[in-house]
């Protein structure tokens, strides 16, 4: 992995010696500076869709998602400013208003990520008039339920059902506040196929969009679950 | 104004929601003896005053706008009071008031659920109360709210926090603190 040549930045002041091809996040992580994120899972490729990662890069006006953005020789970062704390704040209130959030009758409801970030940014209302739009509830698996009211969009799903389960059931259609996940062609769950059932999507679901019908959510979550069978596999 | 020894002219207000976060704000247990000295209490759920008071310093409203009473109500507080302040998750966000918005013609759905399809004895849907409005919403829709505090309730401990940073003419930091649900 890090046969690449060593790459030295500096992370809030701090010297970080990395590798090229290393992403802002990942050699933050290593050194034990905190970004906070959302969309990112350890395990899962980095998909830059939530914004909550973004870091400054001092002599650039422009804000750079840490997850997908590569190390290169020199640069400074800062990961926390109040330009920042604005921008992340912003971003929560809009994923927020996008679909009809009430967390007092959520599965999720005090493990949510999406939650805990905006009680970390003080989100305390939303300056941003909300969408009053009901979307689909698919309720005919088994066992697992997918609502898409509280889908963020994070593509987490779809991201262990590919890379890690490997049979890529889900994915996403339609573009910006119409994008939905999908089963197979647009299918109810019920009639998936190549659906393993292996309850992966709501393993690393942030915001109990996919749950697992009359189990906590809590019970289910698993944040470490793509990390843990990559380590297994020796990947 | 919170400096002087006038005792602030406090409201608490009830409107949609389940009067969980008026228990929750009665929960601050000893610090509401604090709290009540250093306030008089001007209109209330808790107390028997009919009419909302002019000249309110302080107004914690409880609840979504969920019909045309309280339309125009929250609208007469806001004119009336200097510091209004959400509380609760239907306040502030309307919480599970809300349901009805994604529904076509949800009031009259709602309406018909509780009144007609649900009822076992003389099936209608009442006239003489407040119309309700097509789509509930949060405070900050309607009026402009000074601060909030979230929560389904919101912790007795919060809403103290809240309270005491603003009666001693502080901004209250909600980060790391303000958690719906």
């Amino acid at each position: 992995m890090s046969v690449s040549s060593p790459v030295k930045i500096k992370i809030d002041g701090v010297e970080v010696t990395t590798y090229e091809g290393d992403t802002i996040l990942s050699a933050a992580k290593r050194a034990g500076i905190y970004i906070p994120t959302l969309c990112y899972l350890d395990g899962l490729s980095s998909y830059g869709g939530c914004r909550l990662c973004i870091v400054e890069v001092k002599g650039s006006p422009k804000l750079f998602p840490s997850c997908t953005t590569p190390v290169s020789n020199g640069i400074e970062i800062i990961t926390n400013s109040e330009k920042l704390r604005k921008f992340r704040k912003l971003t929560l209130e809009l994923i927020l208003s996008e679909k009809p959030h009430i967390c007092s009758i959520c599965v999720a409801n005090g493990h949510c990520e999406l939650q805990d970030l905006a009680k970390e940014f003080g989100v305390d209302h939303l300056r941003i008039e909300r969408e009053w739009t009901a979307h689909k509830i698919d309720l005919t698996h088994d066992f697992l339920v997918i609502d898409h009211n509280r889908c963020i969009l994070c593509a987490r799903c779809i991201r262990a059902c590919d890379e890690i389960e490997g049979v890529h059931v889900l994915d996403m259609k339609m573009r910006g506040k119409d994008s939905q996940v999908i089963i197979d062609m647009d299918e109810d769950w019920a009639s998936s196929r190549s659906c393993t059932s292996c309850r992966k999507c709501a393993m690393v679901c942030p915001v109990g969009a996919i749950y697992v019908r009359d189990k906590p959510f809590s019970e289910i979550k698993d944040k470490e679950i793509a990390k843990f069978i990559l380590s297994r596999r020796g990947s | 104004m919170m400096g002087d020894l006038r005792k602030i002219n406090f409201a608490t207000v009830w409107l949609s929601g389940c009067s969980g976060c008026h228990m929750s704000f009665l929960d601050q247990d000893e610090k509401i003896v604090d709290l009540a000295q250093k306030i008089q209490l001007a209109y209330s759920p808790l107390m028997d005053a009919k009419i909302f008071p002019e000249n309110v310093d302080v107004t914690v409203v409880e609840g979504a706008i969920g019909n045309e009473e309280q339309l125009n109500l929250i609208k007469k507080i806001r004119e009336h009071t200097k510091i209004l302040i959400a509380i609760g998750d239907c306040a502030v966000t309307g919480n599970m008031v809300t349901l009805r918005n994604v529904l076509d013609n949800g009031a009259g759905a709602i309406l018909k659920r509780a009144y007609i399809e649900t009822a076992t004895e003389n099936p209608q849907i009442p006239n003489d109360v407040p119309k309700l409005l097509e789509q509930a919403r949060p405070l900050n829709e309607i009026v402009r709210v000074d601060y909030f505090i979230p929560g389904c309730p919101p912790s007795a401990d919060l809403i103290n926090y809240v309270l005491t940073e603003i009666m001693a003419g502080r901004t209250p930091n909600m980060e790391g603190k303000a958690k719906y649900g």
